[in-house]
């Protein structure tokens, strides 16, 4: 059956305070996710306490500080910090979004961190996405055309086509929305997971791809696709405002529409 | 220090994603089962509405109730959509949460056959009611 709690090397213990510089006015608490996978030691939650007055607006100016100021042993990814590169997607206050988005006054209280749920963790917060990564690959996220292009042209979409890709081509690919749902979690090996079937059906509806009964072919299955119970945690959760649940839903019901 | 792992997993991420490919069923599944739960909004409020009216009703009642074609006619289709729809509901139920295959399987098997004995009890049931 499902497992419901932490294995026993995985419980979280409490970890080490760094408090705020004597003379801070305005402080506040981040307690962050620890684990080193070279030390064997349990998973723990370290609490830093950070004067705002130094510190940016966004969570992800507050790990930055500190990892220059405070301690420069924690690990995350970040890199464009303006919410189109995907990099620094995590937990936060429960719900998975992408740090350099979220400001850390929207939280009350203290503001807790933990890297993206039930995927293996490789170092603090730093989750390891290569099942997700494969999964992309494996629906073939690139345009399959056997008719050629204009010699001198581009391929021409009308723009109603163009439109259909509006609310897709926007995903950065971050995977806070295949790590929120849980059917993901329990059957991630199987299940495709709403980032990737996002993927999948925007090359299904790109005009320009002539592969779309055969991409449908691919993802007829009871565990690729119909894992999917619309539970909505994608939806609820896409730092970009995007809807994957509605792009499952489209995939279900073109696979309705081609056998009746 | 660290435990060591042992690994017996050596296959690409890719090629464990792609698995033994789609299994190409699925649709019927996920169609029927929508179908029988709209199907059962309106058998189980007309079912719940009867079975209000025949509170405290005699015996000779209930059986003149049920022996009426349409009664007996809804009865059985109440029943068949019932079963039809909570086998198939189990079966995904199963196997969202029982990650051992063989576990799987054989608790699918028993919801089917459960919900097959069940439905062909209470079809009997009726019919004995309606046709007595």
């Amino acid at each position: 059956m499902a497992t419901f709690t932490l294995p026993k090397n995985s419980k979280i213990g409490q970890g080490q305070t760094y408090k705020a510089a004597p003379g801070a006015t305005r402080t506040k608490q981040f307690k962050v996710y620890r684990w080193n996978p070279d030390d064997g030691a349990n998973p723990r939650i370290d609490t830093y306490e950070l004067d705002l007055d130094k510190v940016g607006p966004m969570v992800l100016d507050a790990l930055i500080y500190i990892k220059n100021e405070v301690d420069p042993t924690l690990t995350f990814r970040r890199s464009c910090r303006e919410g189109i590169c995907g990099s620094c997607s995590m937990n936060i206050d429960g719900g998975n979004t992408l740090a350099c988005l979220k400001a850390h006054d929207e939280v009350d209280g203290a503001v807790r961190i933990y890297p993206l749920p039930h995927m293996a963790v490789v170092k603090d917060l730093v989750p390891d996405l290569s099942q997700a990564y494969a999964q992309l690959r494996s629906i073939e996220p690139w345009l399959k055309s056997d008719t050629q292009p204009p010699p001198d042209a581009e391929r021409l979409q009308s723009k109603d086509e163009r439109a259909k890709l509006d609310g897709m081509w926007e995903c950065i690919l971050c995977f806070c929305c295949t790590t929120s749902c849980p059917s993901y979690w329990w059957n991630g090996d199987r299940y495709l997971g709403p980032a990737v079937l996002l993927q999948a059906y925007r090359w299904i509806a790109d005009s320009r791809d002539e592969y779309t009964g055969s991409r449908l072919d691919d993802l007829e299955d009871t565990y690729k696709l119909y894992r999917c119970h619309t539970i909505m945690n994608c939806t609820e959760t896409c730092p970009k405002g995007l809807n994957p649940a509605k792009a499952i839903a489209e995939i279900k019901h073109l696979m309705l529409e081609r056998q009746v | 220090m660290r435990e060591s792992i042992s690994i017996n997993v050596r296959r690409s991420q890719l090629g464990r994603a792609r698995g033994v490919g789609a299994g190409h069923s699925g649709v019927e599944h996920w169609r029927i089962e929508r179908i029988t739960s709209i199907a059962l909004v309106p058998l189980t409020l007309w079912f719940i509405y009867a079975m209000l009216h025949l509170i405290g009703a005699p015996q000779v009642v209930v059986a003149a109730w049920a022996s009426n074609p349409i009664n007996a006619v809804l009865l059985l289709v109440l029943i068949v959509i019932t079963f039809h729809h909570m086998h198939l509901g189990l079966q995904v139920v199963f196997e969202d949460y029982v990650a051992n295959k063989w576990q799987m399987t054989l608790m699918i098997l028993g919801a089917k056959s459960v919900s097959l004995v069940l439905g062909l009890m209470a079809s009997v049931a009726v019919l004995k009611l309606a046709l007595s």
